[in-house]
């Protein structure tokens, strides 16, 4: 992902596999991401990677985990100060 | 009526059946699984973000406008509930989980409008399960509702109207588009125009995209035949074959789409009648004119029902407001409900164009090459699809899905239902329209397993 506009809009801070770093506000938990990241997850049956797909809620092939357990659909989640997001494993 | 008619999907189709609905008195409960109303065509992004209609909706500001402002204007008259999934529908109820809380609850109704919208409408080809590529709706999204490039080198690949339209979306936005790949032929096209004559102002911002897209320099390739999508752990390069050539392109994305697809799994758990649609190449519920499905109390509009675009939706989700209203012997406007569905008709011949301008390719499911990875939930190939046809002699699709768990995945056929059901007719040697459809299975989406049940069992 690319961002083309928007880009005044207020950081968010956040942990990317443990790692701090910063998106913006309003960006889903896959646009935080994805602009940083290769992809989002790992498919359960091939192990292969994965960066979302339909962007709108019915493909499935978002979700994340994140450090405490939770699992969430990265393209209708707002990414939020604290968030720990993990990409290492599949989930949910 | 005791309960308040409800409406499913906060689209061009349900707004307006809400709009409808209060200017008859009526409080209508609108249930949105987005966080903010106006569907997909019409998505609002986030409220951080400031870019003007004009820019987020090109030609269609106007319309996008015209259709925020009707939900805006009714939102302190109908009990509207975004951020809720209707994960389950029977005789009288709705099961709906508001996701951020995770609490689920049951609604009840006696009137319900199901306005459901679309997803798109995918043929893979092999590779399409890497970082990088998505849909073409998706790739509209990113940009619409993020600001945000689906990469800095992009493919747009498929067919149908929003091939184009996204192309000149991304142009437009200052991304580099490598270049768009059409399945469709000029010779498609040119056939086409009768029908598609019959909306002019439409075919107008057809060629206006197509136009601006050659002068910009972006190269069209029409008569496309996509092969693959190659890269290790993301898409590096799209091979396809033109002219009988065989030719790749680099690129670090790729969007693509055959058009779109509705979705009607709560018109199926509801018990509505189904039937083949031979232009739409789906199984879509029976309607009437005015959107009565063939269940009482079930009315039909928008996307959802059969694809017929934007302001088809709008006029439908109006129209269908109107039939229930008249259905529970409120006097309603009966020239405004027959000049709605003249519009309606008068569309036909132009949707039919669309198809004709943008055909199903065909020849898809004879092309595929076994090693397609057709579910990509559960990484269901094509060759073990058309091994379980010839093993068990399998002909329907529920019959495929109990013994390869096609469509058994996450999402439950939404992006692998079409091919998986192309694959069956070709290897079964049947028509498409014979190997039936997925049914609907509740929960129609994931739900969390910690839901919490609402302990009142009733709307707040």
């Amino acid at each position: 992902m690319l961002r083309l506009a928007e880009t005044e809009r207020t950081p968010v801070c956040f942990t990317l596999d443990g790692r701090p770093t910063t998106a913006l506000a309003g960006d889903t938990v896959l646009t935080a991401v994805l602009t940083q990241h290769g992809h989002l997850r790992h498919n359960e049956f091939s192990g292969q990677p994965r960066a979302g797909f339909c962007l709108m809620g019915a493909c499935q092939d978002c979700w994340v985990r994140t450090a405490d357990g939770a699992a969430l659909r990265a393209c209708s989640t707002f990414v939020t100060d604290g968030m720990s997001v993990l990409t290492g494993r599949a989930a949910p | 009526m005791k309960t308040p008619p409800v409406i499913v999907g906060a689209g061009p189709a349900g707004i307006r059946a809400a709009q409808t609905l209060v200017a008859y008195g009526l409080r209508p409960l609108l249930l949105d699984e987005a966080a903010r109303a106006g569907g997909q065509i019409y998505r609002r992004p986030p409220v951080e973000f400031k870019r003007p209609a004009g820019q987020l909706y090109g030609t269609e500001a106007g319309r996008a406008v015209a259709v925020h402002a009707a939900i805006d204007g009714v939102a302190d008259r109908i009990d509207y509930r975004p951020d809720s999934l209707v994960w389950n529908a029977q005789a009288g109820s709705l099961d709906v989980l508001h996701a951020p809380t995770a609490v689920t609850r049951s609604e009840p109704w006696q009137r319900l409008i199901v306005a459901t919208g679309a997803t798109d409408r995918l043929l893979p080809v092999p590779g399409w399960t890497l970082p990088g590529v998505y849909s073409l709706g998706g790739s509209q999204v990113a940009l619409k509702f993020q600001g945000c490039a689906i990469g800095s080198k992009v493919v747009f690949m498929g067919s149908g109207p929003l091939l184009y339209l996204v192309a000149y979306q991304y142009a437009k936005a200052g991304a580099q588009v490598v270049a768009v790949l059409d399945t469709a032929g000029l010779t498609d096209q040119a056939a086409a125009l009768p029908g598609l004559l019959t909306q002019p102002v439409t075919f107008a911002k057809g060629l206006y995209y197509l136009g601006w897209l050659q002068t910009h320099g972006v190269p069209v390739h029409r008569a496309v035949k996509p092969l693959r999508l190659l890269g290790d752990t993301h898409v590096e390069s799209v091979v396809f074959e033109v002219g009988g050539a065989e030719r790749t392109l680099a690129c670090d994305a790729v969007g693509f789409g055959h058009a779109l697809r509705s979705e009607t799994q709560l018109a199926d758990l509801l018990g509505c009648r189904f039937r083949f649609s031979p232009v739409q190449r789906a199984h879509l519920p029976d309607r009437d004119a005015a959107g009565r499905s063939s269940v009482d109390g079930v009315y039909l509009a928008g996307d959802g029902a059969g694809i017929m675009g934007a302001d088809a939706a709008e006029w439908a989700g109006e129209r269908a407001a109107l039939a229930l209203l008249a259905d529970e012997g409120i006097g309603i406007d009966t020239g405004r409900a027959a000049q709605l569905e003249s519009k309606l008709a008068g569309l036909m011949p132009f949707r039919r164009g669309l198809e004709r301008a943008f055909p199903f390719p065909a020849g898809w499911a004879a092309q595929a090459p076994d090693e397609l990875v057709v579910c990509r939930c559960e990484n269901i190939t094509a060759g073990e699809l058309r091994q379980v046809v010839r093993q068990t002699g399998a002909r329907e699709m529920n019959r495929l899905k109990a013994l390869s768990r096609i469509g058994m995945g996450r999402c439950q056929g939404r992006m692998c239902g079409v091919a998986a059901a192309e694959l069956l007719a070709h290897a079964a040697q049947v028509p498409v329209a014979q190997v039936g459809r997925l049914r609907g299975q509740a929960p129609i989406k994931p739900i969390p397993m910690a839901m919490t049940v609402a302990a009142d069992g009733q709307g707040t």
